[in-house]
C-alpha cells in the first residue's frame, strides 16, 4: 500500500556516547486511511438529494348548479371509471345501463389498455373521462390514475364524486370478484 | 537448461494518488449534499410522471398524513403573523403570535390551537399531534384556515398552494381538503409526489421523444 518515507535523510552524525539501537522501519501503512475515506464517500453519495419532488398540477372546474353551463359530454366519447378498495378498478363506457351490464373490472396495469383502445376508437373532441373514487380507496390510487391521464395524454377527464348507486355496484362487485391479480 | 531467472520486481503499489481521488470525491460529496429537515410528518408522496419541480418558496402546502390527518406549512413567516392575528381578532383564540410565527407548522382544532402551541417544537411530531378537523362537512375548518390564508396575500401574488398526500391516506380527506379549497376559490393547486419516467412506448413517452412540450 502507499507508503510514506519518514526517515529523513540518513547520515547524521551520531551524537558521543549515545548508543543507536537498531534503526526502526518509518514505513506507515495508509491502507486503513484510503479505507476510512471510501466509507465516508459513500455515506455522502447516500445521502445526497439528487432528485427533487416534483409537482402534479390539478385544475378544479367551478362548480356550477345551472345545467346549461355544464359542459356537455357525448354519451359514445365517455369512459367512466370507478376507484374501489385494494387497488381495484372499475369501468363503464357511455351511461350506466339500468342492469349494470356495462360494468367491467380492471386493474392499474391494464386499464391503461382500456384507455389506449377507447383513445384509437373515439374521435378526440368527443373523448371525456371521468373519474370517480369511492370512498374506500386511497389516496395514492387517485394520483395513478391521474398519472395515467398525463400518460396517455388524455387532456379531458373530470374528478367527479361517486353516485350512491355506482358505490354499492363497486361494494358488490369487490365483495363477490375474485381477489384482484 | 537455462536458468528461468525472472528478474523480481517490487510488488508495492504506490496508493496515493487513489488516495488523492478518494478525496477529491469525498469533498465534493460533502460540499454538494443538502441536508433535509428531519419531517416532523412523516409522508410518503406516490410517484408521478409529473415534469415540474415542485416550488420551494411562496407555498402553502397542506400535509395529508396515513391516518388522515391535515396540516398546513407556510413559508412566509410575515403572512403567519398576520394570520394569527386575524384568527385572534375574528376568533378571539389568544393564540401566542411569535410562537405561531415559528411553527413550522399547523395541525390541531382551532380550539385546541393554544395548547399546541405550547408544546415544545421537538415533541411535535406528526402522530401525537390531533391534525385539523376536515372530515365533517359542516365543520371543515381547513376553510377557515385558507381564507385567513388568502385574505393575508389579499393584492399580492398568489402563492402556490401544495398538497403532500401520503400514499395510504384515503379519498374521503382528500375530498374535503379538495372541497375547502373549491370554497376558498382556489382552482388551481399542486401534489407533490416523487419523479418517475415516463413509461416506454406510451403516448407520453412518444411526446418526450419528439422533444413536443408538455401542456402543464
Amino acid at each position: 500500500m502507499a507508503e510514506m518515507d519518514t526517515s529523513g535523510g540518513g547520515g547524521h552524525k551520531k551524537g558521543p556516547g549515545v548508543k543507536k539501537g537498531k534503526k526502526l522501519s518509518t514505513r506507515v501503512d495508509l491502507t486503513p486511511m484510503v479505507d476510512l475515506g471510501f466509507l465516508l464517500i459513500t455515506f455522502f453519495i447516500f445521502t445526497t438529494t439528487m432528485s427533487q419532488p416534483t409537482a402534479m398540477k390539478l385544475f378544479l372546474p367551478q362548480d356550477v348548479d345551472k345545467p346549461e353551463d355544464q359542459n356537455k359530454a357525448k354519451e359514445s366519447g365517455v369512459i367512466t371509471i370507478l376507484l374501489g378498495k385494494d387497488n381495484n378498478v372499475f369501468y363503464y363506457e357511455g351511461q350506466l345501463t339500468p342492469n349494470a351490464s356495462n360494468f367491467k373490472s380492471s386493474s392499474f396495469k391494464e386499464i391503461r389498455t382500456v384507455l389506449i383502445d377507447k383513445k384509437r376508437n373515439t374521435p378526440e373532441q368527443d373523448l371525456v373521462v371521468i373519474l370517480k373514487p369511492s370512498s374506500q380507496c386511497t389516496y395514492k390510487n387517485v394520483i395513478d390514475i391521474l398519472d395515467e391521464m398525463a400518460i396517455n395524454v388524455l387532456k379531458r377527464y373530470a374528478l367527479v364524486d361517486i353516485s350512491n348507486v355506482e358505490e354499492s355496484l363497486v361494494k358488490l362487485s369487490e365483495g363477490s370478484a375474485a381477489p384482484a391479480k | 537448461m537455462g536458468r528461468a531467472k525472472l528478474p523480481r520486481k517490487s510488488t508495492n503499489i504506490d496508493m496515493t494518488a487513489m488516495c488523492d481521488v478518494a478525496f477529491l470525491l469525498l469533498s465534493f460529496f460533502i460540499l454538494t449534499t443538502k441536508f433535509k429537515p428531519a419531517e416532523a410528518i412523516a409522508v410518503t408522496t406516490p410517484n408521478s410522471v409529473a415534469a415540474k419541480v415542485a416550488p420551494q418558496k411562496d407555498y402553502i402546502m397542506v400535509i395529508l398524513d396515513k391516518d388522515g390527518k391535515v396540516f398546513l406549512e407556510m413559508d412566509d413567516k410575515g403572512k403567519k403573523e398576520t394570520i394569527a392575528n386575524s384568527l385572534n381578532a375574528t376568533r378571539s383564540l389568544n393564540l401566542n403570535v411569535q410562537a405561531f410565527k415559528n411553527a413550522l407548522f399547523v395541525g390541531a382544532p382551532l380550539g385546541s390551537m393554544a395548547s399546541f402551541l405550547a408544546i415544545p417544537e421537538e415533541n411535535r411530531k406528526g402522530d401525537k399531534l390531533p391534525g385539523i378537523p376536515v372530515l365533517d362537512s359542516a365543520n371543515n375548518e381547513l376553510v377557515i384556515w385558507l381564507r385567513a390564508v388568502k385574505d393575508a396575500y389579499l393584492g399580492l401574488k398568489e402563492p402556490a398552494f401544495l398538497l403532500k398526500g401520503d400514499n395510504m391516506a384515503k379519498y374521503p380527506s382528500f375530498k374535503s381538503i379538495i372541497d375547502a379549497f373549491k370554497k376558498n376559490d382556489i382552482l388551481k393547486f399542486q401534489m407533490i409526489t416523487n419523479p418517475e419516467a415516463a413509461p416506454l412506448g406510451t403516448d407520453l413517452w412518444k411526446m418526450n421523444q419528439t422533444g413536443e412540450k408538455r401542456a402543464e
